[in-house]
């Protein structure tokens, strides 16, 4: 018999500035040494179960509990937050506030040093674990200086040296590239291996997680636990398709060919699945779709030409880039955790000026211009939301860059509420930002770009922390806005979305231009894969099995009708 | 569990309140026109956070948020102004359980009890002690630094009264009274 | 805009092998005698003593240049206020007035008046190579844990470890809030009306604020999670053993500390008179 760790019993939870619970009568049990996936729409209240299991709720977070929730066997009215950080291992979904130290060494020794560990013993602990996430040359490096996936792993590290029970993740492959982000999940994965931890993880990137074997999927919509089964039963199951949550294209694809998904299939893992039984469906399919349509060339909006910058001297961040992009285009910039991403899009905005290099604006050149000047023309969201947000209420911060250009107020009422509902945001008008969870801050920050309608828009990670739902309608808004000749740049790890929505990309390594060519050819390119942190998509991998013979076409295709089908969804 | 008079909130906000006073007071400075008086917007912050965590965090913001920004960008902290800095932060604070910003209503009874406050407490600090101090340890001219006391404590009193004040009106306001948010269609 | 500040230096010489303590204790006696004497004999003393302290920390002073730069131009706008408010301030101190030009009623100047305002910017001098030196030669992380180490309590040399390691961050956030209006179409431009610029720099400050408000909530979830003051005491992952060597330093200051106090004040004044 499975010994239960986590265990809720009509559990409910209130934050006290709410109206309503978030959570609503929560039964859940999660056993000893299992490896549970958490998914559920933005705002359905993960970040929220997971506070509850870590004690946040209700030490830090007050508001109404009723039910019961016991922790390896013990109720948690009658512990305290202390004891239950003993038991439970956190790794926080805002990245602000995980590192805590000035130094990897000291931010992994932080527990230690709060149990008043003798220094020797600490030296041994932090060397013996910061081996283990192969960090252990970095130990004296400031956090600062950590690329995305060096990061998560010093995290990592933080909640491994105290002997917890359990390890909660939340949301660990937010902003991490793919390569990293596969990492990271085959790290979790040997770490539980190794010590036989129970694990919990939170995330919206469902088939990146399958990348490795899961025990159990929780699917959580609006407060309640609507499933609770394996990943294949789940997989075969129409839940996902209901509450909005991507399913790993391979199997969208089986099921657009017309192939009834079955768990006997073990659909949770591409390498695992079984495709024999539905080739001949997948080659109907793929001869009955048909491709996108090519787009026609105009004239050229926004060329870089030779750009060099670097934030210190002596330290070049980007060297030598040029390239240009046409008017009503859709282009994406890929590339490896730290290559200068977002710094060429602050250089495009002019928030930081090139050392050497020119920019030019249908053909004007602005590397002088000013950022102000510049903003009329190009908009840009930012990677992180907590940099660009300035008002407490959302209407207001929506409504601030219009009532800046002095736009009558009839207007911007109207142009606020329709780009409100555009992103999901319209029921919560009326709240301040902080009561939302972190994918909607987001989505708040999208929405104050779009409402001014600038003629390129910039969107450094827009789809980070959300559910599938609103990322569709995020894009199809995006894609009619540049069907109306408004030209998007977006920078994004989700090679889905790049191959999806964009037919160019752009791959930056190590601060050069790396490649530029359609987003298809990119992922064919195995050295650029490799160099530039990317990952194939599972769909090339489908078509392969399949016996498709052109493997590129196949996943033009499905893109093609997925989005089709998706859009009869609005 | 609170058997501790400093919590670990009040540590972190002591810490990243320093960090704000630091950066603040360096870049936020806004010229009044007469060379060297500037409007040092890092006295409105220390009045919010005296504010909201109270007298012992507000000096200690004050104290060393002073001492480290003098230090790493000038070299040397003056140690008689990071002293009355620390004391206008801990004064302020004391009128923190009266003015209970928590509650989420800062009305215009405690938006006069803040103002009359930071008044009374930042003459103390500017026109008295700060100058007394550096006579006493700087023997620099006394007619020099009461002049300086005034300039200074007269600007932090205009930038507490405003960016204070509509500070702790945007706080109160961000305390958005419980049970009140529903989704609205 | 990259403007620079005082940050630790990594080097191996003899100040940066003393411990966090030592430099604390002695920074703290030096900055003391400093403050408190006006003898010249010692404040020259202590001047030269500073200089050779400074040469065997290795740093360079092209390292720090900016700070002295930055001190001299203050000694001189201070020194020239010193002069127009109480130009006769060394006179009434010393007691004496050897006019050396006649300019014309108060602002006549005197050698006494010369010898007091040479004393104030020895002050400096003095204090000033310390400082800077305690700075950059202190590993930040050491820092936390020599504050405890003497007695201030883990609670707040924490809250100071925070504030260090905290500083970069938040003058990155001020600098991405700053550009993010400006996209928004807010004119940052100084040649703005005052109440336009204060209006401007409002629109930075207070979502800077909030935004750190919503960072302490933030940090102190993470700190607490990890189990920050569950005990009476905590250990410093950094903190280093006492040496032979910071003993004797730390004599060596209390000495000097003794003898600048016993010269200063065995005539019952601050001041050296030489007239
Ligand atoms: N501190 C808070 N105070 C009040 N309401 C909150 C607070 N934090 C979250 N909520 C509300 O609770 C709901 C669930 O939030 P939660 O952060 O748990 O969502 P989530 O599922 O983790 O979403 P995401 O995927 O975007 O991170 C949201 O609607 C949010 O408005
Ligand atoms: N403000 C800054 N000051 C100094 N260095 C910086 C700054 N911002 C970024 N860097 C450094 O510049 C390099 C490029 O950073 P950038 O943020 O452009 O990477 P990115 O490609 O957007 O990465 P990610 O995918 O993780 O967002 C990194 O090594 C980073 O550490
Ligand atoms: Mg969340
Ligand atoms: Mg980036």
């Amino acid at each position: 018999m499975k010994k239960p760790v986590i265990q809720f019993e009509n559990y409910s939870f209130q934050y006290r500035s709410q109206a309503k619970p978030t959570l609503n009568d929560i039964n859940l049990t999660i056993y000893e040494g299992e490896k549970v996936l958490i998914v559920g729409p933005s705002g359905s209240g993960k970040s929220t179960l997971g506070h509850c299991i870590n004690g946040l709720v209700p030490f830090s977070y007050k508001g109404e509990v009723s039910g019961r929730l016991k922790i390896s066997g013990e109720d948690v009215r009658e512990l305290d937050i202390f004891s239950l950080s003993k038991k439970v291992g956190t790794v926080l979904q805002d990245p602000d506030g995980q590192f805590i130290g000035l130094t990897v060494a000291e931010d992994i020794a932080f527990a230690l040093e709060n149990d008043y560990t003798p220094q020797t013993q600490m030296f041994n602990k932090v060397a013996e674990v910061s081996k283990m996430v192969e960090m252990e040359n970095f130990l004296d490096s400031s956090l600062h200086h950590l690329s995305g996936g060096q990061k998560q792993r010093v995290s990592l590290a933080g909640v491994m040296v105290d002997d917890v029970e359990i390890l909660l993740f939340d949301e660990p492959l937010a902003n991490l590239d793919p390569a990293t982000g596969k990492y990271a999940i085959e790290l979790i994965e040997r770490i539980q291996q190794e010590t036989k931890k129970t694990v919990v993880i939170i995330e919206h990137r469902l088939e990146d997680v399958l990348h490795c074997p899961v025990d159990r999927i929780i699917v959580v919509d609006d407060g309640r636990i609507i499933s609770d089964m394996t990943p294949d039963e789940l997989l075969a199951s129409p839940i996902l398709e209901e509450c909005s949550i991507r399913e790993p294209l391979y199997v969208k694809a089986a099921k657009y060919a017309g192939c009834a998904i079955t768990s006997d299939m073990y659909p949770a893992r591409i390498d695992s699945f079984q495709v024999d039984d539905c080739k001949d469906k997948l080659a109907d399919w793929f001869i009955k779709v048909n491709g996108p349509q090519p787009k026609v060339k105009t004239e050229t909006i926004l060329e870089l030409n030779n750009i060099d910058f670097g934030y210190t001297s002596g330290k070049r961040t980007i060297c030598g880039v040029s390239f240009s992009i046409e008017k009503g285009e859709m282009v994406s910039i890929v590339g490896k955790n730290g290559a200068g991403k977002s710094t060429l899009s602050k250089l495009i905005c002019g928030f930081e000026k090139p050392s050497s290099g020119r920019i030019y604006y249908r053909g004007l050149d602005i590397t002088e211009d000013t950022i102000k000047d510049r903003a009329s023309r190009i908009g840009i969201v930012m990677q992180n939301p907590n940099q660009m947000i300035s008002k407490q209420m959302i209407y207001d911060e929506v409504a601030l860059g219009l009532i800046l250009r002095g736009v009558p107020e009839a207007e911007i009422k109207d142009r606020v509420f329709k780009t409100l509902k555009i992103c999901g945001l319209y029921p919560f008008r009326n709240w301040p930002i902080s009561a939302l969870s972190f994918g909607q801050k987001k989505r708040v920050t999208i929405a104050s770009i779009l409402v001014l309608e600038p003629e390129v828009i910039i969107l450094d990670e827009p789809t980070a922390g959300q559910d599938f739902r609103h990322y569709t309608e995020i894009m199809e808004f995006l894609v009619e806005l540049n069907r109306q000749g408004v030209t998007i740049i977006m920078i994004t790890h989700d090679m889905h979305l790049m191959l999806e929505y964009t037919p160019r990309a752009i791959v930056i390594a190590g601060g050069t231009k790396l490649a530029d060519d359609t987003a298809v050819n990119v992922l064919a390119d195995s050295s650029i894969i490799n160099e530039a942190n990317l990952k194939e998509t599972s769909l090339f991998e489908l078509a392969l099995r399949a016996g498709i013979s052109e493997p590129k076409e196949f996943v033009d295709r499905f893109i093609a009708y997925d989005r089709e089908v998706r859009q009869k969804w609005q | 569990m609170k058997n501790n008079l400093l919590s670990i909130k009040t540590i972190v906000a002591i810490g990243i309140g320093a960090a704000v006073f630091v950066i603040l007071g360096r870049f936020a400075v806004i010229p009044t026109g007469v060379p060297n008086t500037n409007f040092d917007t890092s006295y409105g912050f220390l009045a919010l956070m005296a504010v909201v965590f109270g007298p012992i965090a507000g000096g200690l913001i004050g104290l060393i948020g002073h001492a480290l920004k003098d230090a790493i960008f000038y070299g040397t902290p003056w140690w008689s102004w990071v002293l009355v800095s620390g004391i206008v932060g801990f004064l302020i604070g004391l009128v923190s359980k009266k003015i209970n910003i928590e509650a989420g209503n800062f009305n215009v009874k405690k938006m006069i009890l803040f103002n009359v406050v930071q008044i009374i407490v930042q003459a103390i600090g500017w026109f008295l002690i700060a100058p007394s101090l550096d006579v006493f340890i700087y023997a620099e001219p006394a007619n020099k630094v009461y002049l300086q006391g005034m300039v200074a404590g007269g600007l932090n009193m205009v930038t507490v009264a405003v960016l204070g004040t509509l500070l702790l009106g945007i706080y109160a306001k961000s305390r958005s009274q419980s049970g009140s948010l529903i989704k609205e269609d | 805009m990259a403007v620079e500040m005082l940050s630790y230096i990594d080097r191996q010489s003899p100040i940066h092998r003393l411990t966090g303590v030592t430099k604390l204790i002695c920074f703290m006696i030096w900055s003391s005698i400093a403050m408190l004497t006006y003898d010249t004999r010692i404040l020259v003393c202590l001047f030269l003593f500073s200089i050779f302290v400074f040469i065997i920390s290795k740093v360079k002073l092209k390292e720090v240049a900016f700070v002295l730069l930055f001190i001299l131009f203050f000694l001189m706008i201070n020194n020239v206020a010193i002069y127009v408010f109480s130009p006769q301030e060394g006179v009434k101190i010393y007691g004496t007035s050897h006019v050396l030009f006649e300019i014309g009623g108060r602002y006549t100047i005197t050698i006494e008046q010369l010898f007091y305002q040479m004393n104030v910017t020895l002050k400096y001098f003095t204090v000033i190579p310390a400082a800077i030196l305690f700075i950059v030669t202190t590993n930040p992380s050491e820092f936390a844990a020599s504050l405890n180490r003497i007695g201030v309590s883990y609670r707040i040399s924490y809250a100071v470890a925070l504030a260090l390691r905290y500083i970069p961050d938040i003058q990155r956030d001020f600098r991405n809030i700053s550009l993010s209006q400006q996209a928004r179409g807010i004119d940052m431009s100084r040649k703005e009306k005052l109440t336009k610029r204060i209006k401007n720099a409002a629109s930075i400050i207070v979502p800077l604020i909030l935004s750190s408000l919503d960072k302490i909530e933030v940090i102190s979830n993470a700190m607490e999670l990890r189990g920050f003051g569950k005990n009476k005491k905590r250990s410093w992952y950094r903190a280093r053993p006492f040496q032979k060597i910071d003993v004797i330093t730390i004599i060596l200051f209390v000495l000097i500390l003794l003898v600048s106090f016993y010269v200063t004040l065995h005539d019952g004044n601050r001041f050296y008179n030489p007239f």
